[in-house]
């Protein structure tokens, strides 16, 4: 192991606030709005840093403990996420599982800490987390297996290497088919339009933000730092299957890091342009997704 | 040997002497307990001997039953189950002490330990039998010890009802595995377990219907869709510590069967590990759904069982499908991973029962949406169960992780090295894990956040008291094996070594060469889970300096301005899952019954959803109800005639001699 290792972790640790900056200007632009700052997030954060905090009196410490748990769980996940030629800081066979487990870890911990608080708000928001996730990990796993097999590699470090141009020429169908099942799971997990929108005004139609709508000051912070992280994160994977790899490394990263951002700014433009779905119609979106995926294995076989 | 013996004898001794001996209620629960831990401990000895690469121990002496010999052998298989169900069998004994307290003065206990006693004699004759006969023994003595103990509150009507569904399933089952021996005695002319498994059934079309004798026979037992009806029935109806123990690891004995029994039949066809992924998505997605609909805290948990079971089977397949393909990875990482989660759900179903059962005695209720804010009143039961329910959801960094890890593992290398019909089985088994784990999720996080969270939902509830130490001491202990499990992956999984070279009958280098594919990355696991807890003890400490002068308050929680909002504004567990099963609706059949506010006034509402067994009442009721009026034609023969009766046995004998010296 080199120093390069970290390379992945600091960028992410460092750029991920940038995330919903881009995504935010991009839809006051479509808006005709100048919008806030790109560096908005980290204003933010380090506001709620200085805060002191309220909790209710119906909380435990579970609800104390929640967003410490999650940030470290997404922590953890983020030293498993390659980016560029530049392998994770930690990479073994099979290491996405270990990925998708650190974020059910850190769903379980925020829905236990929305129903600490016992508001019914908290309770709504916990239950359609629960239910759209629980539809989102099949079509995250099986489009997995779909570029493990592709790749013939089972660690996310060396997945993206044989997928590459000449790859995209071959198998462009497959590729496609999971690319698109992985942004529709990117949207569902990340809270974003069209399956939760973050700027509802109504606690009733939300589903992350009412999740942690009891939370304050330096907790909060961590809520918002793990969400940009995890944003970050489900951003990487998908910028590694489409970005082709030229022989320079760090022209590869500095792609990969421009490939995020404009992900964001595409993420951005889907807020734009679309409506939230109904939330009865949200299952069928998900289950698309894991059959798209399941479809792209199939199509590989041959 | 002698140590195992020595076992078996002071649970038979403890069993008489709860019965004869005692007459004080208090003594006699001591005497139970300490019989059950005294033997386990002594058990557990030569099975850690056995897993550790000690010598195979071996039994028998004659004894007067026709075809029957008492023949017992401790091999790995043996004592990899034969752990589990000790130490929990010990631990469940110490927290019964505690919780049948409150009968102390209601009525003698002497029976109820009498039947513990013998159910863990039964279980641990079960794993050490070579003899048929001696087998079909030890598991209708389980069978019936652990029926009298579902029945214990047998003065309810519902609990009568349990306890005959369960004596009915069991003896279905028992007779499948009748006709599985008999057939397979017929064939090789022998009652030893090690003379089968020597020869081998070579037919092929024999070997399939004895699969499917024992699929049904053994699967009754451990409860795979759609045999499991007993289950949801009988593990809310016995008390916590006897579920405990029934759906911890007496539904295991059905999964060790099973794997004896292919170490019976030869090369099996693909069709086999195809069945049991198949079995095992069923159980499992089916078994999860049901316990998300479900408002009994304890049937949910009995659901959960299914889900499991399901998940083991589901190692199963991958397993047997390695042997069909002649690939050791598969068999190793497949069989490896049904054994360990064998173990880790001993370990946290026992947990959650416990924690359940202490819920119960605490309140005084297992209805889910009458529970809540129970942390603050029950601070070491909520913790422990909320051990258990993150290791029961497959989440990093605890052991059901690790063994969900290695089925995954299997599935997704078979499925990028193998092609056509193997590799779209294994995908299909990928998404039905993935899914079942989100689920997990969902039910769990209902499960806990409900009854533990939040505000109590009934005013007995909001009086409940932390249980007492000996119910706290086991739910602790399980709690931290589970904890331990998970921090000690790669070690635990290296014990399996032994017992997956006698299941896969494979040369010991090949078993360690595959293993090590699974150790290695569990290796990088446990030092993610290490960082976790260390990133989390940072985070601990930057909070803590970052609050430090600063102004922390205590408020009310937001409610849009309401300041003070009744308990029962709460979402319950009902409305938690309601778009899970609402989605799932067509499975689950869950009938609502609604009455509407009705004017400008409304007085009263109501809504109540009930979520019946689809296959209890789809299958079962119908087929018995047919079942019962066709018998009834028959009914002529019995008048309670006791002459006639011995005039029917006169005939027969008659007839039976007539047709032997025709």
């Amino acid at each position: 192991m080199n120093a390069t290792c970290f390379i992945p972790l600091l960028l992410a640790l460092v750029l991920s606030p940038l995330l919903p900056g881009v995504i935010n200007r991009t839809k006051a632009f479509f808006a005709g709005r100048r919008g806030p700052p790109l560096l908005q997030v980290y204003f933010d954060l380090w506001k709620l840093l200085q805060k002191g905090a309220v909790y209710s009196r119906t909380t435990t410490w579970l609800f104390r403990a929640g967003p410490m748990a999650g940030l470290a769980a997404v922590l953890v996940a983020a030293m498993l996420m390659p980016l560029g030629n530049f392998p994770a800081l930690v990479a073994f066979p099979a290491d996405f599982l270990l990925f998708a487990g650190l974020f059910g870890l850190m769903r379980f911990v925020t829905v236990v800490a929305a129903l600490d608080t016992g508001s019914s708000f908290e309770g709504m928001g916990a239950s359609r987390e629960v239910f759209f996730s629980a539809l989102a990990e099949p079509a995250l796993l099986v489009a997995l297996a779909t570029l493990a097999r592709q790749a013939d590699s089972l660690s996310l470090s060396t997945m993206f290497g044989p997928v590459s141009g000449a790859h995209w020429l071959h198998f462009g169908p497959v590729l496609a088919l999971v690319v698109i099942a992985l942004m529709i799971v990117l949207l569902a997990e990340n809270a974003r339009i069209p399956v939760d929108d973050p700027n509802t005004h109504l606690e009733l139609t939300m589903i992350h933000e009412v999740m942690v709508l009891d939370h304050g000051g330096p907790d909060f912070a961590f809520i918002l730092y793990g969400a940009a992280l995890k944003l970050w994160l489900f951003s990487a994977l998908i910028v590694g299957i489409v970005l082709p790899a030229t022989d320079n490394a760090w022209l590869n990263l500095l792609l990969a890091v421009g490939g995020i951002l404009v992900l964001a700014v595409f993420v951005g433009v889907i807020e734009s342009i679309m409506a939230r779905l109904r939330l009865v119609i949200v299952p069928q979106l998900l289950v698309g997704a894991g059959a798209l995926a399941a479809m792209a294995f199939l199509l590989g076989l041959n | 040997m002698t140590l195992l013996l020595l076992a078996m004898a002071i649970l038979l001794a403890g069993a008489m002497a709860v019965l004869l001996l005692s007459r004080s209620n208090r003594n006699l629960s001591w005497l139970g307990a300490g019989s059950v831990v005294v033997a386990a401990v002594l058990g557990c000895i030569p099975a850690i001997q056995v897993l550790l690469g000690g010598a195979v121990l071996q039994l028998r002496f004659p004894w007067p039953v026709p075809y029957g010999e008492f023949f017992i052998e401790l091999d790995p298989l043996s004592a990899w189950f034969l752990v589990p169900t000790l130490l929990l069998s010990a631990l469940a004994a110490i927290y019964g002490v505690g919780y049948l307290r409150s009968w102390h003065f209601r009525r003698s206990l002497g029976p109820i330990w009498f039947f513990y006693c013998l159910l863990v004699l039964g279980m641990v004759l079960v794993l050490l039998a070579r003899n048929a006969v001696l087998f079909l023994f030890a598991w209708e003595l389980m069978a019936v010890a652990s029926f009298f103990l579902v029945t214990f509150e047998h003065e309810r009507q519902s609990v009568r009802e349990a306890g005959w569904i369960y004596f009915v399933a069991t003896h279905l089952g028992t007779a499948f595995l009748l006709a599985f021996f008999l057939l397979l005695a017929r064939e090789t002319g022998s009652m030893d377990f090690n003379a089968w498994a020597a020869k081998g059934i070579q037919t092929q079309g024999l070997a399939s219907v004895l699969f499917l004798l024992a699929v049904v026979g053994f699967g009754t037992k451990a409860g795979f869709m759609p045999l499991h009806v007993w289950l949801p029935e009988a593990h809310p109806a016995a008390p916590s510590h006897v579920s405990a123990l029934m759906s911890g690891v007496m539904i295991k004995t059905g999964i060790y069967g099973l794997l004896r029994a292919f170490s019976f039949l030869g090369t099996p066809p693909l069709w086999w590990g195809w069945g049991l992924i198949v079995i095992g998505l069923t159980s499992g997605v089916l078994g999860v759904l049901f316990a998300l609909a479900q408002h009994d805290l304890k049937r949910l948990l009995a659901y959960h069982s299914v889900e499991n079971i399901g998940i083991i089977a589901l190692g199963l397949g991958v397993g047997l499908l390695g042997m069909s393909t002649a690939s050791p990875m598969l068999m190793v990482l497949g069989f490896g991973g049904a054994l360990l989660h064998v173990l880790n759900h001993a370990l946290f179903k026992g947990l959650l029962f416990l924690g359940a059962g202490a819920v119960v005695q605490g309140t005084g209720t297992h209805e889910i949406d009458q529970l809540g804010g129970l942390l603050k009143r029950m601070p070491w039961t909520a913790a422990t169960f909320l051990v258990g329910a993150v290791a029961i959801s497959g989440l990093p960094p605890l052991n059901g992780f690790v063994s969900e890890f290695l089925i995954f593992l299997g599935a997704f290398k078979g499925g990028i090295s193998t092609g056509g019909g193997i590799a779209v089985s294994l995908l299909a088994l990928i998404a039905g894990l993935a899914l079942i784990g989100g689920l997990a999720v969902a039910c769990f996080t209902k499960a806990f956040g409900i009854v533990f969270l939040g505000e109590p939902r009934s005013e007995h509830v909001a009086r409940a008291r932390e249980v007492d130490w000996t119910m706290r001491l086991p739910m602790l202990l399980l709690a931290a094996v589970c904890v331990g499990i998970g921090l000690l992956a790669p070690i635990v999984v290296g014990c399996l070594q032994p017992v997956l070279e006698s299941v896969t009958a494979q040369q010991p280098e090949i078993v360690g060469e595959n293993l090590a594919m699974a150790t290695s990355p569990l290796t990088f696991v446990v030092i993610g889970a290490g960082a976790f807890l260390l990133l989390v003890l940072a985070l601990i400490f930057l909070r803590r300096g970052l609050l430090a002068g600063r102004r922390v308050e205590e408020s009310t929680t937001w409610g849009c301005g309401y300041a003070q909002p009744p308990a029962r504004a709460q979402y319950t567990a009902s409305s938690f899952a309601q778009p899970l099963t609402e989605l799932f609706r067509t499975l689950l059949g869950t009938k609502k019954t609604v009455s509407m506010p009705r004017g400008p006034f409304p007085a009263e509402a109501a809504l109540k959803t009930v979520t019946p067994d689809i296959s209890h009442e789809e299958m079962y009721r119908p087929m018995f109800e047919r079942g019962e009026a066709w018998l009834s034609q028959l009914r002529w023969l019995q008048h309670g005639n006791v002459q006639l009766y011995v005039l029917y046995i006169a005939a027969t004998l008659m007839v039976l001699l007539v047709w032997k010296f025709r």
